[in-house]
């Protein structure tokens, strides 16, 4: 006799959806999984503009290899290096890996500071490294302040399997969504007020998706907050070497140099190279903490998300290359703002804005507020699925970043060939005519009566309709 | 505390009060009155309310110092010495909580816990090699490592192999320029579908090719590690508990428990038994998790086993099937040493067992890896293979977590296709091991040590039971200071692995050359000769 398991002998965190691909964010990319555009075999396709991946700087990287055979064990002249890396499963890490990362973290931040390599503990991308500094610093309920807009993968990162919650700090585009003193206080209020125990703070600086960066200001008053508060602060600075013009970057590990009424042990950085040297495949996620204790135990639970060996050492071997990181550095950058330029420009000529103070990142943080039918996120939401299902662009909506306007979008720019951005911004240019045009005749017919405008039954359509992709989206339901 | 009371306490030395009438009462009293009543009465009228205050102030704060668990009084000031965290500490956290404002910025408590010192024998062992290490030239006094299961013996098949087939493995050919396109760029979590065929050959070949392996029914993790961790995280909730066979793998203590808040009930294996895991064992352990108010979610079990080495006979693992059909619950099959079979005993893998017999695929999971079997730990390659697609989908978007390196896995895709290298490497891979292991347990065995028959594994478990002082833990860990001290060896004890009888030992040896092992044997016999015990 069989009976069969059913989903009731599976734990909850396996059951429940915690894992967030409920939200529209994966909504996008399931259309482009369906629908993948290609210049010649598709190129009537979804184009991915919701990947924050750094592609430009692939055939310096490439040439690099071509080079230097040596720093891949998988070539003749590094093959001798073979058998002790292979069996190499300390979780310290190669010395010279922990070295490597550190100097290239201190130029990333144009030596101004140092690295120790120490502190360098590893981790499975930057998405292990978040967990495991939230399975570090938090139980679960307890709580970790987020100024929006913010990485919907935080969602899911920092809570699933941790337990812990995130509270939003809210910015508004009024002074350029900066974080303000206020808004922190507010929102550790509130969870004073809800007895929920506030254990950090968590920035991205470059922001994503905003692609600004803190200033000096803001960086002291929020470390100024976390003393007085007594809470952690950690910064992912994955976007560090993306910032492409002035302002320079300021990293939180220069404020706690100068800024003497620290406490070192708030402190910790998150760090990856899958931005700023375009590897998200090779899995190279970094925590930096100020914190001995954090250090010693995030080490240990790094055995659950070790880089391989065999990146450690090619890793070591070309950010140990001086001459090679400074040019990709410079490189990567004056690329970035190219590409942003010509970008930001094109939206231009169709009356598109975008946040004037983004100078860092892989994405531009568009306004469409003037495009949405109605202020509000089912608006939004109306206009991105027309932009998805009409327009052929995978952007993400600003409410999946947890924005609190409406009419923001995140569109990534860099991880495309520019005749791909060219197509992007033709179609987005096309249809900015159109709905222009359409905007003009629905005025006309404004005028003739009472003419229904079945907008909001469509989002209904898309949704209930069997064939729909798409399943329903629990930010919809909220409102209705 | 009257008002009269608070008059006499207040100091105010630049108004002498006026000597106390009636009027003058009803002006203290109702300050409004007394800033009607004129100038005297204006100031008394303020100044009360602000003395009121300021004693009602100093009362609570002199009540709260005298509390014993709150938190220091001035939340800006001080700036805590992480280093020396009371135990109290967390307990004093969570009981203020909002109460007395920010409390000390502490990690976490499962944090606190992991940030001790290893007091394992297994972590303090390995520790302690790791300071000096033993090297034939140029350490020949350093520390002998016996305590890491780890296969160096067929590496110079591989690196052959590599010599061959380089520039393919890491980076494609796109006519004669290296290409790295593809693989520096975000790839599924799980892993490549190339990767996946490949690991499915492999480890059918591993069992001696009587399954197969589907590769869309497998996982791909960092490591073995992330494997067992991510299991836990999808069949069981906090609290809940799983049974495990001693003895056990000591990396599961962590490995199971430590973030996923899941408990270990062991089911005592004796040496009557040859170590091999009984139906009444795990009836009784079962039984006695519900006692204790344990909710079983599934049964772990190592095939072949670590600590010992044997092989778990087709029969057991029926028992075993049924076992878990009866109470509903999951069995996790870690078969991470199936290619390391070198003895006559057949394997049978639990996938061998569900092709051919009729029982619900659902509730088993079986964990692999390539540390073991082929050599590469630092490669970070594990598998989670499930017949239960829920299990398969959530643990997909665990992988998240723990994904392998892009080069690595094109390397290894590469490798483990190349079928007749495969052969080769498996063939090879179990002589060389037995070989070894004959050497060794002959060498204890004149030791007058034996050791359990296991026909699998990298290690073998040795009773050292007439060599420790007392027959319990802690004769035992006298013997393995003594080892790990004065022998220095570094083996594994069996309380560290929940061994239930005191004395046992594993010995990895498969990190040994033929040479090594004359001296490992005389390095043990000159402790053994002082551990004889008397009479």
């Amino acid at each position: 006799m069989v009976f069969k398991l059913n989903n009731q002998l599976l734990s909850k965190i396996a059951t429940g959806n915690g894992h967030g691909e409920d939200s529209p964010y994966f909504d996008g990319w399931k259309a482009y999984d369906e629908d993948p555009y290609h210049p010649t075999k598709n190129p009537k396709g979804v184009i991915q503009m919701g990947l924050a991946e750094n592609q430009l700087c692939f055939d310096l990287i490439q040439e690099w290899l071509k080079n230097n055979p040596k720093a891949s064990i998988c070539t003749p002249e590094g093959a001798e290096e073979f058998r002790d890396i292979a069996i190499f499963q300390d979780y310290h890490g190669l010395p010279e890996f922990r070295n490597a990362v550190a100097k290239f973290m201190a130029k990333g931040r144009g030596n101004r500071v140092t690295f120790d390599p120490d502190r360098i503990v590893m981790s499975g991308g930057a998405t292990g490294a978040h967990e495991m500094v939230a399975f570090c610093l938090a139980d679960p309920g307890d709580a970790f302040l987020v100024p929006t807009p913010y990485y919907p993968g935080f969602d899911r990162d920092l809570r699933w399997r941790t337990g812990v919650q995130l509270i939003p700090v809210e910015c508004e585009s009024s002074n350029q969504f900066k974080v303000t003193r206020k808004a922190l206080e507010d929102a550790y209020d509130t969870a004073q007020l809800d007895n929920i125990r506030v254990k950090g703070l968590l920035i991205t600086n470059p922001s994503n998706p905003l692609g600004t960066i803190l200033d000096r200001e803001t960086l002291k008053s929020i470390v100024s907050f976390v003393n007085e508060k007594n809470i952690h602060l950690v910064c992912d600075e994955i976007y560090a070497a993306t910032v492409f013009s002035q302002p320079d970057f300021v990293s939180i590990s220069e404020i706690i140099e100068e800024e003497v009424e620290c406490n070192l042990d708030l402190i910790h950085i998150v760090y990856s190279l899958s931005k700023d040297m375009g590897f998200p495949g090779f899995r190279v996620g970094i925590i930096y903490s100020y914190n001995d204790a954090v250090v010693s135990c995030a080490r240990k639970m790094s055995s659950f998300g070790l880089v391989s060996s065999q990146t450690q050492h090619l890793i070591a071997s070309m950010l140990s290359d001086d001459e090679f990181v400074e040019k990709f550095i410079m490189q990567n950058k004056k690329r970035l703002a190219t590409r942003y330029s010509s970008f930001t420009n094109g939206l231009a000529q169709v009356g598109i804005k975008c946040l004037k103070t983004s100078n860092a990142g892989l994405f531009v943080w568009m306004d469409l507020r003037r495009l949405l039918k109605e202020q509000t996120i089912e608006g939004e939401i109306a206009l991105w699925r027309v932009i998805i299902n009409n327009v052929k662009l995978n952007v993400s909506p600003g409410s999946s970043f947890r924005c609190t306007e409406p009419g923001w979008f995140r569109v990534c720019f860099a991880n495309m060939d520019d005749q791909t951005m060219e197509v992007a911004l033709s179609r987005i240019k096309t249809f900015i005519l159109k709905n222009k045009e359409a905007k003009m005749s629905v005025k006309k017919l404004c005028w003739q009566g009472s003419l229904k405008l079945s907008f909001s039954s469509r989002i209904y359509d898309e949704i209930i309709s069997p064939h729909s992709p798409i399943p329903h989206s629990p930010l919809v339901r909220a409102r209705t | 505390m009257t008002l009269t009371q608070i008059r006499t306490q207040s100091k105010e030395p630049e108004h002498p009060p006026r000597k106390p009438t009636g009027a003058t009462g009803m002006r203290l009293i109702v300050p409004l009155q007394g800033v009607v009543q004129g100038r005297g009465g204006l100031i008394l009228g303020s100044l009360i309310p602000c003395a009121l205050f300021y004693f009602f102030h100093l009362y609570l704060k002199r009540h709260r110092s005298a509390n014993p668990s709150s938190n220091p009084p001035s939340p800006s000031a001080s700036s805590p010495n992480l280093a020396d965290i009371p135990r109290t500490a967390s307990r004093s956290n969570l009981s203020s909580r909002g109460s007395f404002g920010p409390g000390r910025a502490s990690i976490s408590t499962r944090a606190m816990s992991i940030a001790k010192p290893n007091d394992s024998p297994y972590y303090i062992g390995l520790d302690k090699v790791s300071g000096n290490p033993y090297d034939r030239t140029s350490n020949p006094d350093g520390i002998i490592q016996l305590g890491l299961s780890e296969n160096r013996l067929c590496l110079d098949l591989i690196e052959k192999w590599m010599a061959k087939n380089l520039r393919d493995s890491i980076v494609g050919t796109d006519g004669d320029d290296l290409n790295i396109n593809g693989i520096t760029t975000y790839q599924p979590f799980d892993g490549l579908m190339e990767l996946k065929v490949a690991m499915a050959n492999f480890m059918s070949r591993v069992v001696g090719k009587v399954v197969s392996f589907d590769a869309s029914q497998m996982v791909l993790t960092a490591g073995a590690t992330p494997a067992v961790e991510i299991l836990s995280f999808c069949l069981a909730d906090h609290g809940n508990a799983f049974l495990v066979p001693t003895p056990y793998y000591p990396g599961f203590d962590r490995d199971m428990r430590w973030r996923t808040g899941v408990e270990l009930v062991p089911v005592h294996c004796r040496s009557t038994d040859n170590f091999i895991l009984s139906v009444t064992a795990l009836e009784q352990a079962y039984n006695h998790a519900r006692k204790r108010g344990l909710k079983v979610r599934g049964l772990l079990i190592s095939n072949p086993s670590n600590p010992v080495g044997n092989l778990l006979p087709r029969e057991r693992l029926f028992d075993i099937l049924n076992f878990a059909q009866e109470k509903n619950i999951h069995i996790i099959s870690d078969e991470i040493f199936a290619g390391s079979v070198y003895g006559e005993d057949e394997f049978v893998s639990m996938a061998q067992i569900l092709e051919e017999e009729d029982f619900d695929k659902n509730r088993v999971h079986i964990i692999y890896g390539l540390s073991k079997d082929l050599s590469l730990p630092g490669f970070r390659v594990g598998a989670i293979y499930s017949y239960n697609e829920n299990v398969l989908t959530a643990a997909k978007r665990l992988t998240r977590f723990s994904s392998i390196s892009a080069p690595s896995q094109r390397l290894l895709a590469s490798m483990l296709s190349d079928a007749s290298f495969i052969e080769e490497y498996i063939e090879t891979n179990k002589k060389r091991i037995g070989n070894i292991y004959g050497l060794f347990v002959e060498g204890f065995r004149r030791l007058g040590i034996r050791c359990m028959e296991s026909s699998a594994g990298l290690y073998c478990w040795a009773d050292m039971g007439k060599l420790i002082p007392s027959y319990s833990e802690k004769g035992e860990l006298d013997l393995w200071d003594k080892l790990l001290n004065i022998a220095k060896i570094n083996v594994t004890p069996g309380s560290a692995c929940h061994c239930i009888e005191p004395g046992w030992f594993r010995c990895c040896f498969t990190t040994l050359t033929e040479d090594d092992i004359p001296i490992v044997i005389e390095r043990i016999r000159k402790v053994a000769e002082t551990c004889k015990s008397p009479g």
